[in-house]
């Protein structure tokens, strides 16, 4: 118990020190820039897959139950709504988390694992600056991206099954979609909520890594709790976030 | 500082987001479809405004032309006072008269206007002076019912 609260202590410490030294990092932007690459655009595939198949479901799900009440034309509303709101953030944080936040555990836990982190203090590099806070950066940016991105291909996806396989009319789809979804609250509100998703998961990510006891054994309990952690904090943070950003006001 | 082909990937992921935002914000959002950017406002009072919300829209001749801003209990005349925003292309004749409907039997509740024959316009912050209630089913249902009452005692006699 004590040790679970010390470490809380230590990993918002380590926060803080990342926020601080992230100046040294911004200076150097071809490091985040090779970050992103790693983050962003190699989680692109799940990332795209995986909205499709979102989408596709959901139109077929909405379509099968809006039918029963001849209301099939708001299946575009459904599947946005849904995705623009809940499933995006939710998921591809969910996603991000497993496929680039493990990774970026691993990769730091090994770092300090074989004693590189250790020779870059020697060198009077300090590895804050130099190794987390451009992961921590990347993440963050990339996280918006890539869950803006999953909302635009699942309603790709809810569409090419409702209008192209089922034949929903396409205008009552597109329409009864725009009228119902509003910028501010609806697509703004996801926006934000991903950003936040997106500080959770890398910091948890990069703490882990630099925490990782350095042996094999602590690097894989690490990545493992990364992911553990990580969506355990997305989750019970989207209620949060829902329960303040949408009180039944539309 | 050499251009790596690491950063032709970055640059196709950037612009793939910020495209993904835009479609969001134009395509899937309605920002595109009505801007509030050149409106007047003007208020409305009702006697019951049923399930009229705020961002309801206000439609004449079926095309929208503004949203609900904002709905107040006005606590002198215990009134519903509705603040709408027109978009400032539609000016409406100071006889408008303003009225709650729905959408179909169970869709959403909108503010209808009807323009009248006045030759002034209404003008930004001005009152509709003419305005009819939300139609409440349970009030119609319970009217309904009262006639039918009384047509049964009309017989009995």
């Amino acid at each position: 118990m004590v040790d679970s609260i010390w470490r809380l202590g230590y990993a918002s410490r380590f926060f803080l020190l990342t926020l601080l030294k992230s100046g040294t990092s911004f200076r150097r932007f071809d490091l985040i820039i090779r970050e992103l690459y790693f983050t962003g655009v190699l989680s692109l595939i799940i990332i795209i897959v995986s909205g499709l198949f979102v989408g596709m479901v959901l139109g077929l799900q909405g379509y099968e139950t809006l039918q029963r009440f001849g209301a099939e034309s708001a299946v575009g509303t459904m599947v946005a709504l849904s995705l623009v709101r809940e499933l995006g953030p939710v998921v591809a944080a969910l996603l991000f988390a497993s496929r680039a936040g493990s990774a970026i555990t691993a990769e730091i836990g090994l770092m300090k694992a074989t004693d590189q982190l250790a020779a870059m203090e020697m060198m009077a590099v300090d590895p804050i600056a130099r190794v987390v806070a451009p992961r921590f950066w990347a993440g963050v940016i990339s996280m918006p991206f890539l869950a803006a991105l999953f909302s635009v291909v699942g309603v790709f996806g809810g569409y090419l099954i409702a209008v192209v396989l089922i034949g929903v009319d396409e205008g009552s789809f597109w329409s009864q979609m725009q009228n119902a979804i509003d910028f501010r609250y609806d697509i703004v509100n996801g926006i934000i909520k991903t950003c936040v998703f997106g500080v959770a998961v890398t910091a948890i990510a990069v703490f882990e890594g630099y925490d990782a006891s350095p042996t094999a054994e602590g690097v894989s309990g690490a990545t493992t709790r990364t992911v553990v952690t990580s969506s355990l904090v997305i989750l019970g943070l989207d209620f949060v976030l829902t329960s303040v950003m949408f009180r039944g006001m539309s | 500082m050499q251009r790596t082909t690491m950063d032709l990937w970055v640059g196709f992921f950037v612009m793939a987001g910020i495209g993904a935002l835009l479609l969001l914000a134009l395509k899937i959002g309605n920002l595109g479809t009505y801007s509030a950017a050149d409106s007047y406002t003007l208020v409305g009072s009702f006697e019951n405004i049923g399930g009229l919300k705020v961002r309801a829209p206000i439609k004449s001749a079926g095309v929208v032309v503004g949203r609900v801003t904002d709905i107040q209990l006005n606590t002198e005349t215990f009134d519903a006072a509705v603040t709408m925003n027109i978009d400032s292309r539609y000016k409406f004749p100071q006889d408008t008269f303003a009225s709650i409907l729905t959408s179909g039997l169970l869709g959403e509740q909108y503010i209808g206007l009807a323009a009248g024959g006045d030759e002034a316009f209404l003008k930004s912050g001005d009152k509709i002076m003419k305005t009819n209630s939300a139609l409440v089913l349970e009030d119609m249902i319970g009217r309904f019912l009262f006639n039918k009452a009384s047509e049964g005692n009309d017989e009995k006699k």
